[in-house]
């Protein structure tokens, strides 16, 4: 599908060019070399994660996953945030946890929802959280990660922080009422929010008939900009400026960042079910083109235009992110599934009474299914009537 | 000691968490300078300034959703929803995010939100300003549901909802906002979540009733006494976890028991706690469990003395179960 119509791409904000080096007369954010690097490497493991897990889903290793490749650059909106800075995530924005120290143990360990999991094993797959990162708990219902987010923007300014609270959802999200709730929260509030939309074009139908999403930014009174998703340069950059101003009173920001997923929702269902015929190669908006866009390929170009890459140094990134992601699924092997008495745990701070029962009433029976929330597989479940798969 | 009704024993409550804890604002709709719909934050705002009394945009998924990001950054929200018949918007804000975040976390993200919000009918109010939503969020695992039914208990249970760590929605009883009076200290004082009240004791059947309708049981009781009948009546007061011993304490002593609630009887909190006691007493019991409740018809505007539990219905199913 067309992601943005033609005749509204000048105002879309770029750095690089389709190979990485910059266009001209383009501003180019300051950037250390060694962040450059880093957001090469967490790109580049985002990628090899992506593959190695979904490839694991498929044969049955992990119930399912969700992939985010070609979207990678939008991750970078989170990168120039302050540690103390909070996130509050979507299910597809795995860069970001990698970017702000989530480990990849704790990353497969949740995937396979065993002990080592940080969430005890009570969600499915890409669903994680990390408050010692100030990254929030996901949710499967598309958007409701907005009100909330409006909230702890709210919540710092009120105790006199200077913390800027981003979200990030997929432009599915803008047709869902928290979205318009949160932003109108944002703008009437001023909240120190930035709100990051992916703009993935696998949306479809389920978009509304407005012309771009940042456009409704405008209607909350609320600066909305257009930024190359693929362009990590270009991301940071209006990232950047999106938090400064909340940081400094400003308000909130909406920023839309245009990309391609170039597979679909899940390791299992058929994207062609859902996704409209593609255009033909030649045309800009094919996944030919995007390819070309590759926000791996275009980050590459920027590192060797400033002679920070090289084959070998590539090579061996590659190597050892191969290497941690075989190593962090060998580690998980031996780690058992979360205690069965785990399952009463966090439902309240104490136990009450009828969950102290019930629990009784499940330690008393025999054990008999080790590991039954890998065994889960939406292939195989019913199938709904929406085939865009579970959420 | 002052006398209070349950608006200014709940605005008592507020006013001295407020003072104790800066963490403590309350948000909803014309909640700030005109102090609420039925007043229950009036002079809030002129004590705490807007930053702690909020006036929201009318959406309550996002007076709900804002609130729960406040929770989760480190303030104590008390939103208000103005009428428990508005609540539907925030629905899933409440049993997917509020009451979760604890669990699909693994105990990394707590929220600490009370939700208010006046419940029942008896005001010619119609469906949309009349309903009783308990069950609903009784069946919600994560959140803790109270009921008062009185100024005192009000006061009590509104301030130990706001100093424990978990989600609660309570539920104010609108008809007897101003009606139900009582002696309320003007002082701080909680009383424990999860404990019932023997508000009359009786030896021959025991009434059950949380909310508006403590009041019905204990005009039934009186008119059950002028029969020579005994009765015995429970408020609930909390809902989830509701206080399972008292229950079957009363029921070992009577042998009889009757529940009382404004909402439909198919589903109702009343089918939950027939079941439980009758899973723990039922060598004790004499007679069925009764039900007196409002009927499964949506909440009717001309005829709801006809919809709404009275003494009298009350009565009838006293003598039901005692001649068994």
């Amino acid at each position: 599908m067309v992601a943005v119509p033609a005749n509204e791409k000048d105002d879309l904000r770029r750095v690089l060019d389709e190979n990485g080096a910059p266009l001209p007369g383009a501003r180019i954010p300051s950037i250390s070399d060694a962040t450059l690097s880093r957001m090469f490497e967490v790109m580049l493991l985002t990628r090899i994660i992506d593959d190695r897990m979904s490839r694991l889903a498929r044969d049955g290793g992990a119930a399912f996953y969700r992939k985010s490749i070609g979207e990678a650059a939008s991750h970078f909106a989170a990168a120039p945030l302050r540690d103390s800075d909070w996130v509050f995530p979507s299910y597809r924005e795995h860069g970001v946890w990698l970017w702000r120290g989530y480990s990849l143990q704790q990353y497969v360990d949740q995937l396979l929802g065993n002990a080592g999991d940080p969430s005890k094993g009570r969600q499915t797959p890409t669903h994680h959280a990390a408050r010692w990162l100030n990254l929030v708990s996901i949710s499967s219902p598309v958007g409701t990660q907005i009100p909330q987010a409006t909230g702890a923007a709210y919540a710092a300014r009120a105790q006199g922080k200077d913390d800027v609270v981003m979200t990030f959802f997929g432009e599915a999200a803008t047709s869902t009422g928290e979205f318009h709730v949160g932003m109108n929260f944002a703008a009437v509030w001023k909240a120190p929010c930035v709100f990051v939309c992916r703009s993935n074009g696998w949306t479809g139908a389920r978009r509304g008939a407005g012309r771009t999403f940042a456009y409704k930014a405008l209607g909350y009174g609320m600066p909305g900009v257009r930024v190359d998703g693929n362009d990590a340069l270009a991301v940071w950059q209006v990232a950047s400026e999106a938090i400064d101003r909340a940081r400094g009173g400003g308000g909130p920001t909406r920023i839309e960042a245009l990309t391609y997923r170039i597979q679909g929702h899940t390791s299992s269902g058929d994207p062609a079910l859902y996704r409209k015929e593609d255009p033909p190669e030649n045309e800009p908006e094919s996944p030919a083109a995007w390819q070309r866009r590759d926000p791996l390929r275009r980050l590459r170009g920027y590192l060797q235009h400033r002679a920070l890459w090289s084959t070998a140094w590539e090579a061996e990134i590659a190597e050892r992110c191969a290497q941690q992601v075989s190593d962090a699924l060998a580690a998980a092997e031996d780690k058992p599934a979360p205690a069965v008495e785990t399952l009463f745990d966090d439902v309240y701070e104490q136990l009450p009474w009828h969950l102290r029962e019930q629990r009784a009433e499940l330690l008393a029976l025999p054990r008999t299914s080790p590991r039954p929330s890998s065994s889960i597989d939406p292939s195989t479940a019913p199938v709904s009537a929406d085939p865009g798969e579970p959420r | 000691m002052p006398t209070m009704n349950i608006i200014e024993a709940v605005r008592s409550a507020l006013q001295i968490q407020m003072r104790a804890d800066p963490r403590v604002v309350v948000l909803g709709e014309d909640i700030g300078k005109f102090g609420g719909v039925f007043r229950a934050t009036s002079g809030l705002y002129d004590e705490f300034g807007a930053d702690r009394v909020i006036d929201t945009p009318l959406a309550e998924a996002g007076i709900v959703g804002t609130a729960i990001g406040m929770a989760l950054y480190g303030l104590r929200p008390v939103p208000e929803i103005q009428f428990g018949d508005f609540i539907y918007p925030a629905f899933d804000q409440i049993v997917n995010e509020l009451a979760k975040f604890r669990y699909r976390s693994g105990g990394q993200y707590t929220c600490p939100v009370v939700i208010r919000t006046p419940v029942g009918g008896g005001i010619r109010g119609g469906h949309y300003h009349s309903q009783s939503p308990e069950a609903l969020f009784i069946h919600t695992p994560g959140l803790k549901v109270v009921a008062p039914s009185n100024p005192y208990d009000a006061k009590g249970l509104l301030l130990a909802a706001m100093r424990q760590n978990d989600p609660v929605l309570f539920l104010e009883p609108k008809r007897i906002y101003r009606a139900s009076k009582g002696e309320v200290p003007d002082t701080e004082y909680t009383l424990e979540l999860g404990k019932a009240a023997i508000v009359r004791a009786g030896t021959q059947v025991t009434l059950v009733a949380w909310s508006g309708m403590v009041t019905i049981a204990e005009e039934a009781a009186r008119l059950a006494e002028q029969a020579g009948i005994s009765a015995e009546v429970i408020d609930l007061r909390t809902l989830l976890p509701f206080d399972i011993d008292a229950l079957i304490a009363s029921t070992q002593k009577t042998g009889r028991v009757v529940i009382v609630h404004e909402a439909p009887r198919t589903c109702g909190f009343g089918a939950e706690l027939i079941a439980s006691i009758q899973e723990r007493a039922m060598a004790y019991l004499e007679a069925p469990i009764l039900r007196v409740t409002g009927f499964d018809t949506p909440f009717p505007y001309s005829l709801e003395h006809e919809y709404l539990p009275n003494a009298d219905r009350v009565m009838a199913a006293i003598r039901q179960t005692l001649e068994w």
